[in-house]
């Protein structure tokens, strides 16, 4: 079999061009890069003390609860774990669209990831900043959190290397420095334009130092593009792996509702649904406040729809495999505790649930819904609250209502609950803010590569440009 | 561009990069030496009210441990002796010693004399020091050779990787039940074959889990 080499166009379809407004490579390193150079605007200023002072709050009650405990939150027996693990779990969970992005459609070449990969990265280590902090919280007593390392004692005594708990802090961990190390590689070319491009000494030695030398010679761009992939590779596996050491917190344990083999896949499936929908989130708004109509388009979107679609729909189905198992396991406990889940006292939540994550995405089988910023914009809005009333509902559910009856009780959340909840998206928001006032928010090196200009080919059957 | 950093910065990455490892290394490594008991306790040598000599009686006068610290076979607390215990001897032996003088003074006032706690284990811990004897560990394997302290300071770290050790292997510590007083004791050539012995017939299982000693 002889292999005949045609260059062809790949694809019989007509291609949407990935950017529009006839960029040059000038107009996207003008327009990107301006972002972070031109006077702090007003409503930035505005809307950065705004997420200031939430964090500022979220702090403030971190320091409470350290002077006098966990006592502060609603947990009582039986829920022993409540809003902190939800929000961590509901954080981690949106820091997986990021190397989902980055990565995984790296890898399969999905050229559209260049306009939000970086955005979605640098989404990704702010929740995981934001989720990591709850775990360390919840211990009440933290000035003993270096028990959860494995750190060598005159005690000989290590974490249980048995326990799941231990894990998560390996994988979350191992996720943020990854992820970080990941985006902090695809900012080098970009902190090396806006060196060049620095106006003050202080600019010019602060991006210098930042983008450690780079001067974009082809050996650099060599070894750049294979870190790059070798990251992306190591990064895939933990787009999986992360989130289904989380959901081993719950599986491992016998609580009827947590203990079941379908829980890794759902939760990934769950994540990955939760950070389109932030990164949509943040991205429409992004997008409208600093006109970047022509890089991040309506294209983009309806392909972040998609996929937040099929992952709604996975999540869907998890919850529908979760009733057939409580049935056909003939279990009784299981049986019992997802008709409490949906028919108890916390239905309220559950069909919250269902209706945020299930229900209102299925209107994006609709190509107008798909492709109506302001109709998407709600829809992520709604699944960023579904997907924290799922994690909501899976670990108070499961808690309040377990074997012994008589110890069953109403969770109900205090102030600080609340509080602490609100002021971890202040956190969020604030660092975010200062991302994308002094950072370049979409990898201005990456979007050129897209370009037409980028790919001076001349394909068969085409007419030559000249 | 102008060049802004000398040539030198070209080396600064690594440089960074070794410092964080080693600092990160030697910060969890000097919490570990400079921070156990190891460093901070052993040696602890209070001064106590009485000169008493720990050498003088134990040692060269070979007295046993058991005539000041009568409970410690029966009792979970090894007792400090009251000052009538003192006064079995000391009312016919050395009756003006200048230090004896607080010994009298107690005597007479009928107050306790207030000695200094050497070895410490945290309450949170439970310690017994019967089941210890009674399994066959000899006073020496946590004090040290006492009869030869004219003070009596802390010789072992009281750690809990310390007691660990020899709960998880207690071969070297067993002696026959007459010889657990014994200072400067060597393990006989057939200690292994003993120490088997002991274990199963007395049954010795010491624990190694969580509640094993806190309870």
């Amino acid at each position: 079999m002889s292999v005949t080499l045609t260059k062809s166009k790949p694809g019989a379809l007509e291609e949407v061009p990935l950017i529009k407004g006839n960029q040059t490579f000038r107009s996207i390193t003008e327009k990107i890069s301006e972002i972070t150079e031109r006077k702090t605007a007003l409503t930035w200023v505005l809307l950065f003390s705004l997420a200031a002072s939430v964090a500022l709050l979220f702090f403030a009650q971190i320091g409470y609860l350290f002077w006098e405990g966990i006592g502060i939150w609603g947990l009582q027996n039986p829920v022993g774990w409540g809003w902190a693990i939800v929000n961590f779990v509901f954080w981690v969970g949106i820091g997986h669209a990021g190397t989902l992005i980055s990565a995984v459609l790296f890898l399969f070449r999905q050229k559209w990831r260049t306009s939000i990969n970086r955005f979605a990265e640098a989404m990704t280590i702010f929740a995981v900043i934001v989720a990591l902090v709850f775990p360390g919280i919840h211990v009440g007593r933290v000035w003993v959190a270096y028990f959860m390392f494995p750190l060598p004692n005159q005690m000989q005594m290590w974490p249980n290397f048995r326990s799941p708990l231990l894990w998560d802090i390996f994988a979350v961990g191992t996720y943020f420095t990854v992820s970080l190390m990941f985006w902090y590689t695809g900012l080098i070319p970009d902190l090396a334009t806006l060196r060049d491009r620095a106006k003050t000494r202080l600019r010019k030695i602060t991006m210098g130092i930042l983008a450690l030398g780079w001067r974009g010679g082809n050996k650099q761009w060599k070894h750049y593009e294979m870190a790059y992939l070798l990251l992306a590779g190591l990064s895939t596996p933990l787009v999986l792996s992360v989130h289904s050491v989380v959901s081993t917190d719950f599986a491992t344990s016998i609580i009827p509702g947590w203990h079941t083999t379908i829980f890794p896949p759902y939760f990934v499936a769950g994540a990955i649904f939760s950070g389109f929908a932030m990164v949509l989130t943040l991205a429409i708004i992004a997008r409208k406040a600093y006109g970047l109509e022509n890089i991040i388009t309506i294209q983009h979107f309806e392909k972040m729809n998609k996929i937040i679609m099929v992952t709604g729909m996975m999540v869907g189905y998890a919850y529908g495999m979760e009733f057939f198992i409580a049935w056909y396991s003939g279990n009784e406990y299981e049986k019992f505790a997802f008709i409490n889940r949906a028919f108890g006292p916390y239905a309220w939540a559950y069909w919250i649930m269902i209706t945020c994550n299930v229900l209102i995405p299925q209107l994006y089988w609709s190509k107008k819904m798909r492709t109506s910023v302001p109709v998407m914009f709600t829809i992520s809005i709604f699944v960023n609250i579904g997907m924290w009333f799922e994690r909501f509902v899976i670990t108070v559910t499961s808690l309040a209502n377990d074997y012994l009856p008589s110890s069953w009780d109403y969770y109900s959340p205090t102030i600080f609950d609340i509080g602490l909840l609100i002021g971890s998206f202040g956190l969020f928001f604030s660092l975010f803010l200062l991302f994308i006032r002094f950072l370049p928010m979409i990898s201005m090196a990456e979007v050129k590569g897209v370009l037409p200009q980028a790919d001076p080919h001349h394909y068969e059957g085409e007419a030559h440009h000249g | 561009m102008a060049q802004i950093f000398p040539k030198w910065t070209n080396k600064l990455p690594l440089v960074v990069l070794i410092a964080v490892l080693g600092f990160l290394t030697s910060a969890v490594g000097l919490f570990w030496y400079f921070g156990s008991p190891k460093y901070t306790d052993v040696g602890y040598r209070p001064v106590q009210p009485v000169a008493y000599s720990h050498k003088l009686h134990a040692g060269d006068l070979g007295m046993d441990c058991r005539y000041c610290h009568t409970d410690v076979e029966r009792s979970a607390h090894a007792n400090i002796p009251s000052t009538q215990t003192c006064m079995n001897c000391h009312t016919l032996v050395k009756t003006d010693s200048e230090k004896m003088l607080p010994v009298r003074e107690s005597w007479a006032n009928k107050e306790p004399i207030e000695w200094v706690r050497v070895h410490n284990v945290p309450d949170y811990a439970y310690f017994d020091h019967s089941a210890h004897l009674n399994a066959g560990v000899g006073c020496e394997s946590c004090h040290g050779n006492v009869a030869a302290m004219e003070i009596v300071e802390l010789k072992q770290t009281l750690s809990m990787g310390w007691c660990l050790d020899c709960h998880r292997a207690p071969q070297q510590h067993l002696r026959p039940q007459d010889q657990l007083t014994v200072m400067n004791w060597a393990a006989p050539v057939n200690q292994a074959e003993f120490a088997a012995l002991m274990i199963k017939t007395k049954n010795i299982k010491p624990p190694v889990d969580c509640s094993g000693c806190h309870r």
